[in-house]
């Protein structure tokens, strides 16, 4: 394959840029409905996927 | 700002709350009053899809598909376009960078159109949620763009020579980036938030000309980036070996940024609800006190 080493950087940022921004928005969520969860159980089981 | 309410007993809703927030109150807690008491009729326009709290139970039965269709639609697409698609003639395996760029290209320029419709709606309507729409497309975009700019500065070496050229189309995506980055800037730069919105949101009705200007940069100047090879209007100049990889990837990419900007945004409005509450909290303590 020619041009690997800008191929697999292509793609390694292809990759990785959606998954630490899908993951840090999970987490956020995840936060966000705990932190919910322990001032209004009601309104925490809405956010919940 | 619209609606501001501030009203300081138990169960209300408090400071910098819109009437939207009230949803946050109106789902526990004792009802101060007939508004705050019952739910509201439903509205029979698109108003109704906008509610927090419709939105939170919408987002979450669709979030799933949305991710799980994301991951698997790209993680095909990718293998297909790095693993079966057939090498350019001229370009050789570097086209397959392709299927990484363009989709990432395409998403840095509709992100924007929706961050742009988002910041329209929070203008006219005042409603908090194209606030929150408006906040949580910025980063997502603007990591998209830089996906764009990087990919392609990858793509470019090996087929110009050179990482960067002061071309149109380079130079209208790298000011798209600044857009972005201004955006997120402007949200984060007043005390009172509305400020920060109202101010972005201009700032982003504003940066919409330069959509059409990378659009059509290919066509306006001479550049070294090439013309587009898919068009709404005639039939693509690339080979169907090469463009269904493209499609795939194009459709996986969309729901995965669909997916990002919709479970950021589940958190931006629980976050708002948990400020509310506290807010509540406080003051009916301080009354109670």
């Amino acid at each position: 394959m020619t041009h690997l080493p800008f191929i697999a950087a292509a793609y390694a940022l292809g990759v990785l840029i959606p998954l630490v921004f899908g993951i840090g928005a999970w987490q956020r969520a995840a936060a966000a409905r705990r932190k919910l969860a322990a001032i209004d159980p009601r309104q925490a089981r809405e956010g919940r996927p | 700002m619209s609606a501001v309410t501030y009203t300081p007993v138990p169960g209300a809703v408090g400071v910098g709350a819109r009437k939207d927030d009230l949803d946050a109150s109106t789902a526990s807690g004792p009802a101060s009053g007939p508004a705050l008491g019952a739910a509201p009729p439903p509205r029979r326009n698109l108003h109704r899809f906008a509610n927090p709290g419709r939105f939170l139970r919408l987002s979450g039965a669709v979030l799933p598909w949305l991710a799980t269709g994301g991951v698997l639609i790209t993680g095909f697409a990718l293998a297909w376009g790095l693993f079966f698609a057939p090498a350019d003639y001229q370009q050789g395996d570097a086209v397959r960078i392709m299927y990484v760029h363009v989709p990432a290209a395409w998403l840095a320029s509709g992100g924007y159109a929706g961050l742009a419709l988002a910041s329209a709606i929070s203008l006219v309507w005042r409603h908090p949620l194209a606030d929150l729409a408006a906040q949580e497309i910025g980063p997502v975009g603007a990591a998209f763009t830089a996906l764009c700019l990087a990919s392609g500065s990858l793509w470019g070496k090996p087929m110009w020579g050179a990482w960067w050229v002061w071309d149109a189309r380079l130079t209208s995506v790298l000011v798209l980036f600044f857009l972005y980055v201004g955006h997120i800037a402007l949200i984060r730069a007043f005390d009172d938030q509305e400020r920060g919105y109202r101010s972005a949101a201009i700032l982003a009705l504003i940066g919409v000309v330069n959509l059409p200007i990378i659009k059509f940069s290919v066509d306006w100047w001479n550049t070294l980036h090439q013309p587009a090879s898919i068009t709404l209007t005639g039939s693509p100049t690339i080979h169907a070996s090469m463009l269904w990889p493209l499609l795939f990837s194009a459709i996986g990419y969309t729901l995965l940024f669909a997916a990002i900007v919709t479970e950021r945004l589940r958190a931006a409005v629980m976050e708002r609800r948990i400020r509310v509450l506290q807010l509540a909290r406080a003051d009916a303590e301080r009354v109670a006190a």
